[in-house]
């Protein structure tokens, strides 16, 4: 999925552009962030890597380091060229928010996140929206990716459980489709455009 | 820390900078669009990274592609570019980053976009 730099000129942004925008794909891993971005980028999606210090809590500490260990937190992200003067980026990202903090101002002036949920571990999804409603005030819709074999719910069953407002879209969506993934992000543009946030800056 | 290199201030540079750790005077996101000034000869103190990205950055990437490219941290990657912005070498194409989500314009755009896919 992840591919190497080679000389193709298709890989950079079209001179024409002038601005940037980004959604945010949210979920747990293995939720298919990566799959559904790879259907609608214009590009092989790309990965970065940041690492973070992480105290070993519940760890006999070695002899000589100070309790601390580093882990690596990996973003897959994808770009669609939406207009001749604008390009969007859609970044995936860790469900907790302090794993997207390690990528400065990210969640800064984000259309809104489409989060990702699967059905066979709801519960991996409460964190997100608890941070997306308390912490960020961002605009954001949910796509239950289907997996074949996954329990397949009413989504009004699921908004019940997943505790969402009525506003809030809910789709279904299958990830590995360009039309049903682009289907979800409509969806999330769509909430945006009629239920604008007011700034809460999040820096 | 020196009790020299103190200096306390009654208003705490968080504040002043609502709470940003950087300067915004070239804020460079992970989606900002980067490209490198063509006329601009790479300055000879220029370390490998500084100069590996000024030849990525013959077309325009965001800073996010660029570090993918280069196996490099985005935060990194955003430190390096910063300094070339401020020598001139790199340029920031895309508009300047904001903290307020998109307008509606901009939204409406990226609607058509995502309809024509």
């Amino acid at each position: 999925m992840v591919y190497e730099s080679s000389d193709q000129p298709d890989r950079y942004v079209a001179a024409t552009v002038a601005e940037s925008v980004k959604i945010l794909v949210v979920g747990a891993f293995g939720v298919g962030k990566t799959t559904l971005i790879g259907s609608v980028s214009e590009i092989a999606p790309l990965r970065t890597e940041e690492t973070m210090t992480v105290e070993s809590v519940g760890v006999d500490s070695v002899a000589g380091l100070d309790g601390k260990t580093t882990t690596t937190v990996a973003m897959d992200f994808g770009r669609i060229t939406v207009s001749p003067e604008v390009v969007l980026y859609l970044f995936g990202t860790p469900g907790q928010r302090r794993f997207w903090d390690l990528w400065e101002g990210l969640a800064d002036g984000a259309v809104g996140a489409l989060v990702l949920v699967d059905t066979r571990r709801i519960e991996d999804s409460f964190e997100v929206f608890d941070q997306l409603e308390l912490r960020t005030g961002m605009p954001f819709a949910v796509a239950v990716n289907n997996f074949p074999g996954s329990p397949r719910y009413d989504l009004e069953q699921l908004r019940t459980a997943l505790d969402l407002l009525p506003d809030t879209p809910i789709v279904t969506c299958d990830a590995r489709s360009r039309e049903s993934s682009a289907a979800a992000l409509i969806a999330l543009v769509d909430h945006a455009l009629r239920f604008p946030v007011t700034t809460k800056a999040l820096a | 820390m020196a009790r020299d290199d103190f200096h306390d201030h009654p208003v705490r540079s968080y504040v002043i900078t609502s709470g940003r750790a950087h300067p915004s005077r070239n804020t460079i996101r992970p989606e900002t669009l980067l490209v490198a000034e063509p006329d601009m000869p790479v300055p000879p103190s220029a370390g490998r990274q500084a100069r590996a990205l000024l030849d990525i950055c013959r077309g325009m990437l965001s800073s996010a592609e660029a570090a993918a490219y280069l196996r490099l941290p985005v935060s990194l990657v955003v430190v390096i570019a910063s300094d070339l912005v401020d020598t001139g070498h790199l340029s920031i194409r895309s508009a300047s980053p904001r903290h307020a989500p998109p307008d509606r314009d901009l939204l409406e755009k990226v609607l058509n976009g995502l309809r024509k896919l």
